[in-house]
């Protein structure tokens, strides 16, 4: 077990490493190929020949990609040392660059981003396994009624809007609509630290509108899962043992059916753990998705690189995750 | 003996002093194609220390019939009627409820697949000692020394460390054990088994069976023991039951199903059985076609399409539903050839073959 999580995890770091130099690969050489130059980016629009070749090399700028690259490495493993010849900027490990807009360090940005991505992925996170997991038991045990027309419905929906449509409209609603409505005016983050009533607050309509997607698609896998798991033989068996009906669905039935719901559950939480862009765009939440998309319409590129990386990361741990509990559910998969 | 006052249909006279007496049990299942009639008026009895056998193709209702008598079928679309006496209590009317409580612990039953019927998830042990609290008041402990208790009586080596083996780590041969131990924890006076062998390898079939007869020996159990293996039959049946298309066929001590056999699926039944003394011609003699629809049973003798004797009796065969009548005692066949003609050609053609 020790064996098989060690030689996953230099997989997922080789994984890393060339996804890495992709990114970086993508993000630098991109921009050049259309003649844009970085350092413009950074110094803003007032600019001499002097200050921007002061620039480049402030930045690395000069030097060839690989070694650029090297440098980047090594900046998020040692941090590294930037320096114009009269200004010097120690950047800590792990450094990802500097922003150009902001012009400060990626991982300062990232690290106040990321509590409101982490915020609004686990509360939506209970929310919709509370909600899709108890929807589609209820659905798989009464089958073909009405409540699991009605549910399935529904979630067909929740599959089919996007966010970018349901979140305008809880917002439309709720805090633009009529003012008997408007449960959730001014919407903005506040941290849980602060006020977590406001915190939680502040999230519902966020929660609510990322909650029903994924809500949605678990209500429908787990009620696929418990259907099939239902029809086994090992819960004939248990009846034949005489066991009360709620004992077969939740110590016999559902233990099997939730296998395949905790792997997609890890999964989809390491996905949204990246940032989730049109949640956070909609709701206009300053976390990381929210990061990564005006970096991209102002072309920052050390934060399209560093959001892009930090999610990689948190997909590909995820998925470690993911595959070692999957030893601890299930007694029959052994790693050696 | 066991008392045999058995009707095919009819209204159903009181329970009498048989410990498990089947009346007229019809199970129907309406679906999209029509309505299914598992099992159609199937009656019996059977008496604790003996074993009856179910024999029938695929798709006669044996298993049907099994998981009717626990209430194992499925209640939302089953439709069920007739009567099922188990000691004194009738369970087609009783309560949901009471018939739960008698499942697992007066009434148990082994399945055809070990491996599927035991949950991954779960130990041997605690699969063994789950069924044990739930029937009886004792601590977590002594549940666990049960299932240890029963792993060693049907035969698990090193029971004290198996008993916290999975499933996989069991084999086929020892899997079904674990089943059987788990049906025989709460000491059942009704033992089901559904096709028990059917899974297992060819030399651990008669060790199970074995098993099966010792257990039913030391704890006085009635046994039902369905089966499509007539090998099966003889090594363990007191009486036979043979069904066709959700009816009773032919309902006779062992020894008359296999030495006087008087309805043509019987026959087709034992010549059907591979017979490697025979030359290659004559080793196997499959009764022709399939097993009918359980949707559109066909008119008449269910069996008619398939027997070679149906014109002997002109349209008989096709029009009317033979009655099952005791053509000797204890030995009921419901078929519509005259008795005499019956024996005649079993003596002629049917046992030379055999």
């Amino acid at each position: 077990m020790i064996r098989y999580i060690i030689r996953r995890s230099l997989g997922a770091g080789l994984v890393l490493v060339i996804l890495s130099i992709v990114t970086f690969g993508i993000f630098n050489v991109g921009p050049r190929l259309t003649g844009a130059n970085p350092a413009y980016l950074y110094v803003g629009k007032i600019t001499s020949p002097a200050q921007i070749k002061a620039v480049e090399h402030k930045l690395g700028l000069d030097k060839p990609l690989a070694a650029q690259y090297v440098d980047y490495m090594s900046g998020i493993f040692l941090g590294r040392t930037v320096t114009d010849g009269t200004t010097v900027d120690r950047c800590p490990a792990p450094c990802l660059g500097y922003s150009y807009r902001y012009q400060t360090p990626v991982t300062t940005l990232i690290a106040n981003r990321f509590p409101v991505t982490l915020s609004l992925a686990l509360g939506a996170a209970v929310i919709w396994l509370v909600a899709g997991v108890l929807t589609g038991i209820a659905s798989a045990l009464r089958r073909r009624s009405f409540v699991d027309r009605a549910s399935m419905t529904v979630a067909l929906a929740g599959v089919s809007l996007p966010v970018f449509f349901t979140g305008l409209l809880l917002t439309a609603i709720f805090e633009y609509g009529p003012s008997w409505l408007q449960w959730f005016p001014n919407l903005h983050y506040v941290s849980f630290g602060t006020n977590p009533l406001s915190w939680a607050h502040n999230l519902l309509l966020p929660w609510l509108a990322l909650a029903f997607l994924y809500a949605a698609l678990y209500a429908r896998l787990t009620r696929a899962s418990m259907l099939e798991t239902m029809a086994e033989d090992y819960v004939r068996t248990a009846r034949a043992k005489g066991l009360p009906e709620r004992t077969v669905i939740f110590k016999h039935g559902l233990r099997a059916a939730l296998t395949p719901i905790v792997t997609i559950f890890g999964l989809d939480l390491g996905g949204l753990l990246g940032g989730a862009i049109l949640t956070e765009t909609v709701f206009n939440l300053p976390g990381l998705g929210k990061l990564a998309y005006d970096a991209i319409g102002a072309e920052d590129l050390p934060i399209i690189l560093g959001t892009t990386l930090l999610a990689a990361v948190f997909i590909v741990v995820a998925n470690l995750i993911v595959d070692v509990l999957y030893a601890v559910v299930d007694p029959r998969v052994q790693y050696s | 003996m066991t008392v045999r006052q058995v009707e095919q249909t009819g209204p159903a006279p009181a329970p009498g002093d048989a410990f498990l007496s089947v009346r007229g049990l019809k199970i129907s299942f309406p679906t999209d194609d029509g309505l299914v009639k598992a099992v159609d008026g199937l009656s019996f009895t059977l008496e604790r220390g003996r074993s009856l056998s179910i024999v029938g193709e695929s798709g006669s209702g044996k298993s049907v019939t099994s998981l009717g008598v626990l209430g194992l079928h499925n209640r939302g679309n089953a439709r069920v009627s007739g009567e099922i006496w188990l000691d004194g209590l009738e369970l087609v009317s009783a309560d949901p409820e009471a018939v739960r409580a008698l499942r697992g612990a007066k009434m148990a039953m082994i399945f055809q697949d070990p491996l599927s019927s035991l949950h991954p998830y779960f130990t041997v042990g605690s699969q063994i000692a789950e069924a044990y609290r739930l029937h009886n008041k004792v601590s977590r402990k002594e549940a666990r020394e049960r299932a240890v208790q029963m792993l060693r009586l049907v035969g698990i080596p090193n029971p004290e460390s198996r008993v916290d083996d999975y499933p996989h780590q069991f084999s086929g041969g020892m899997r079904q054990r674990a089943m059987i131990g788990m049906a025989l924890s709460c000491d059942p006076a009704l033992l089901i088994a559904d096709e028990p062998t059917t899974a297992l390898d060819v030399t651990v079939q008669a060790q199970i069976l074995e098993l099966v007869n010792t257990l039913q020996r030391e704890f006085n159990s009635a046994v039902i023991l369905i089966t499509h293996d007539l090998g099966v039959v003889a090594e363990v049946a007191d009486d036979v039951l043979v069904m066709y298309a959700g009816r009773v066929a032919e309902y006779a001590s062992a020894q008359d199903t296999f030495y006087k056999p008087e309805h043509p699926y019987t026959w087709g039944l034992l010549t059907s059985v591979t017979r490697l003394d025979r030359d290659r011609q004559e080793r196997l003699q499959p009764i022709s076609g399939n097993p009918p629809s359980l949707i559109n049973v066909p008119d008449g003798c269910p069996f008619h399409p398939r027997c070679k004797y149906a014109d002997r009796n002109g349209d008989r065969c096709r029009t009317e539903i033979p009655e099952l009548l005791e053509t000797a005692p204890g030995h009921m066949v419901a078929c519509h050839l005259p008795v005499k003609t019956r024996r005649q050609i079993f003596k002629d053609e049917v046992a030379p073959t055999l």
